[in-house]
């Protein structure tokens, strides 16, 4: 075999590997990527029940409610549109009333969310930047009052995104 | 007085690092052999100075001098002395000190142990470390300085988050750091071959022992953080595809093919272009980690703090060199001389396919972690890409190169025998068909597929012993001689066979965890009791407790297994003093079956605890997988011709061409 033939071969079979990798790459965000919605978004865009995505926005005071079982509901609000979210399991630390939660799942036809998963922040004063920066577009003022600020440049050590235990 | 004696020597490392930049480099293309000298002292100069640097912060952590803003955002005066050490390296400013400090430990080490390099090499190799710590010394001057005062200085600290301080995370960064700036060396070497236009096998035998032993502490750096995610989240899983986690993935996937395409190039002298690219793109992305990670574009457990001005500034590092040592690659890549020829069924022909679908899986890793932020700062749509995407994709190309693995050691160099190798592993692979059907018998339930990943495993574990089965001739030679040859293995190969051991244990672990975990979220109340994978957990109640700085609501199961009690898991919530924030703390029962991993959760307006209860079934294969690993890449590294012999050889097959 010459080098040429050589080369050729190496590179064919590079390009067929990278190809097939293309393939599956294209297949998987097509089919496993999830979109980030606020409330509002939700009411404007008339979302697909059954559709996986991922709300975001504020815990609603009062509204975090536990059964006799590990479910528990709670609403998300952006302070302009509330949704209703039911969950299983055991929520993250951190999760707080007017605190800022991102909870990944699906809308049943009767506009309840059904959350799989629920990620809060492992800081005080953190809320999720998707959250922050649609709450920010919508005009909903920040900072002031009781309401948890976004984190601000060197507050604090880590600022940690982490999901809940994920319901299989 | 002593933290501004360590700013001090921090901006002397800058002037030695710029020194050390031009000088050797200057000297190299001048030919003079002063100039290239000042080389080996600037690197070492330049590590006590940085080494000063991060002791004067260490001093002000471990003396809870709140009058530095750093050690005042990030640390506490109750916090255990453990953590106000792991404090210096847990915070933006304190990691890129320790970033550079490495760096420069490895410039130091090549000053040091290089004696033997070509003098010209040699040089240019330590002007463009150099360089990259002159331009991480500036970006901690400019953007973030650790030594900034604060005036007046706060009575108490701001304390380090509670879930930072754990044993487990007090190593992790350091030796993920040593991993990936590791690779700084390979780079540099890289560039300087491109300077001068030439490679040989010699430049690979230098190249390889640094790759290898910062592939091995990026190896443990991740199952450490593999590990700490485990059991201080309190979900039970062990690897997210996160962002940050993707980030120090797709060096190691880089350098692990680094590690085989340089080993060609060693033997065979063929690759060496490929090599050469591959030694810059695997240092790349550990910039691109460090960008991801320190710029904040990533929200997770590592972006400290955002701030775009570190941002932009390392974007611009990334710029710099990436695009520097990409440039100068196409430029003169094309002089270097191409080595060896090789069947495509032949030991480099399995190498290249090695190559192929690591770095292609580093790619479709790397697509799946920047496509969100490309698609954000494109169209302003966010998503997020999670495991499915991962296991769509990295998942099948995992599957050729694991069902390859064994055959590749056992194919001859130049030509190789596919149906000799094919007859060698006939064993392993009806261990793979028992391993099979024990899963099918053992396991009611299940993805129908687990079974085959399992065997997946076992062929690579079973191929590997194989190799050294063949090597010694167990079975055919008499057991004198079978020790005999046992004892003159040489070293690179016992490395090579215990390498590929784990990497099968890791893939069962893997595919275990992955395929059985069971999960069970319940309310119970004090005295309930419940089955969980054959053991008998009893929740006895809740007590409060204290530690050291948080307070602390500790949950009690004992746990039984057929009658017999086995241990009592404490699962508590945490509440640390400061900053006051809540943790959940798992409680394990580890066994070689798997975990049993217990969360307490809220507590019921009833009167009951939610409970979470995971049984991840051989979980800690992974981990000790990748302790395998890392004890593989030390016995290499303990190989007599990494000791003894390169040097001398390159040093000899240098001296004749001087003036080329």
């Amino acid at each position: 075999m010459t080098r040429k033939q050589r080369r050729g071969l190496m590179i064919g079979s590079g390009v067929a590997v990278l190809s097939v990798a293309a393939i599956l790459v294209m297949f998987a965000l097509r089919d496993t990527v999830v979109f980030f919605h606020t409330p509002s978004d939700i009411s404007e865009k008339k979302i697909p029940a059954g559709q996986r995505i991922r709300l975001g926005g504020l815990v609603a005071d009062g509204s975090v409610k536990r059964g006799g079982g590990a479910e528990v509901e709670f609403a998300v609000t952006d302070t302009l549109k509330t949704i209703a979210v039911a969950y299983k399991g055991i929520l993250p630390d951190l999760f707080r009333e007017g605190q800022g939660v991102v909870a990944e799942g699906k809308l049943t036809p009767q506009g309840v969310f059904v959350a799989d998963s629920v990620l809060a922040k492992h800081d005080e004063n953190y809320m999720p930047p998707e959250v922050a920066k649609s709450l920010k577009e919508r005009g909903v003022k920040l900072g002031d009052g009781k309401s948890h600020p976004v984190s601000a440049p060197g507050s604090t050590a880590g600022d940690a995104a982490i999901p809940a235990p994920r319901k299989n | 007085m002593i933290v501004e004696l360590g700013h001090f020597a921090l901006i002397l490392a800058l002037v030695v690092a710029a020194v050390q930049t031009i000088v050797p480099a200057l000297g190299a293309y001048r030919r003079d052999d002063r100039l290239m000298a000042i080389g080996e002292p600037a690197a070492i100069c330049q590590f006590m100075l940085l080494f000063a640097a991060f002791l004067a912060l260490t001093y002000a952590y471990v003396n809870s001098d709140f009058s530095v803003a750093n050690v005042a955002q990030n640390s506490h005066s109750a916090k255990p002395v453990i953590y106000k050490i792991s404090g210096v390296w847990g915070n933006h400013e304190g990691s890129m000190l320790l970033w550079v400090l490495i760096l420069a430990l490895f410039g130091a080490a090549v000053a040091m142990y290089g004696q033997n390099l070509p003098t010209t090499l040699r040089a240019n190799v330590l002007s463009v470390q150099a360089s990259i710590a002159l331009a991480f010394c500036l970006f901690i001057l400019i953007t973030s300085n650790p030594f900034d005062r604060l005036d007046p200085a706060p009575v108490e600290g701001r304390g380090l988050n509670p879930i930072l301080q754990d044993p487990a995370l007090a190593f992790h960064p350091p030796l993920l750091y040593t991993g990936y700036v590791g690779f700084s060396i390979a780079f540099s070497f890289a560039i300087a071959a491109l300077i001068e236009g030439r490679t040989d096998a010699a430049w690979a035998r230098w190249v390889r022992p640094w790759t290898l032993a910062a592939w091995m502490c990026l190896t443990i750096g991740i199952a450490m953080g593999s590990w700490w995610a485990y059991y201080e989240l309190g979900w039970g899983g062990w690897w997210f595809w996160d962002p940050v986690e993707n980030a120090s993935f797709m060096p190691w996937l880089a350098g692990t093919a680094l590690l085989h395409s340089a080993l060609v190039m060693e033997k065979r002298e063929a690759l060496k272009v490929w090599t050469i690219l591959l030694a810059i793109l695997t240092f790349s992305l550990s910039l691109l980690g460090t960008f991801l990670v320190r710029s904040g574009v990533l929200t997770s457990v590592h972006a400290f703090a955002v701030d775009p001005e570190r941002g932009v500034f390392i974007l611009g590092l990334m710029v710099v060199f990436i695009g520097g040592g990409l440039a100068l690659f196409a430029l003169r890549a094309g002089e270097l001389r191409q080595g060896g020829l090789f069947a495509p069924i032949s030991r480099e022909g399995g190498l290249v396919l090695n190559n192929i679908l690591l770095t292609t899986s580093c790619a479709t890793v790397l697509v799946g972690t920047l496509y969100p932020l490309a698609l954000e700062s494109i169209t302003g749509e966010k998503i997020s890409v999670g495991p499915p995407f991962f296991n769509l994709t990295f998942g099948p190309l995992m599957l050729p190169l694991l069902l390859a693995l064994p055959f590749g050691p056992f194919l001859a160099w130049k030509r190789g025998d596919l149906r000799g190798a094919a007859q060698r592993l006939f064993f392993a692979g009806a261990v793979a068909v028992v391993a099979i059907l024990m899963s099918y018998a053992m396991a009611s339930r299940g993805p129908w597929l687990a079974p085959f990943g399992i065997a997946l495993g076992v062929f690579v574990m079973m191929g590997a012993l194989s190799e050294i089965a063949h090597r010694v001739k167990l079975g055919t030679a008499a057991r004198d001689e079978v020790l005999r040859r046992f004892g003159n293995l040489p070293r690179s190969v016992v490395g090579t066979t215990l390498a590929h051991f784990g990497v099968g244990l890791m893939v069962v672990g893997i595919v275990a965890t992955s395929a059985y975990q069971s999960e069970t979220i319940l309310v119970m109340k004090p005295g309930d009791k419940v089955m969980v994978a054959g053991y008998e957990l009893t929740f006895k109640g809740v007590a409060p407790a204290r530690g050291p700085n948080y307070r602390e609501q500790v949950g009690s199961f004992d746990v039984t297994r057929d009658g017999v009690p086995i241990e009592t898991l404490y699962p508590s919530k945490r509440i640390y003093d400061q900053p006051p924030q809540p943790t959940s703390e798992a409680g394990i029962h580890a066994s070689w079956r798997g975990d049993l991993y217990t969360v307490l959760g809220d507590a019921q307006q009833t009167g009951g605890f939610t409970v979470r209860i995971y049984f991840n079934p051989l979980v800690r294969f992974i981990w000790i997988g990748c302790v395998i690993m890392f004890i593989a890449g030390g016995v290499s590294l303990t190989d007599r011709r990494l000791r003894v012999g390169a040097p001398v050889r390159g040093r000899r097959g240098e001296a004749p061409q001087p003036a080329e």
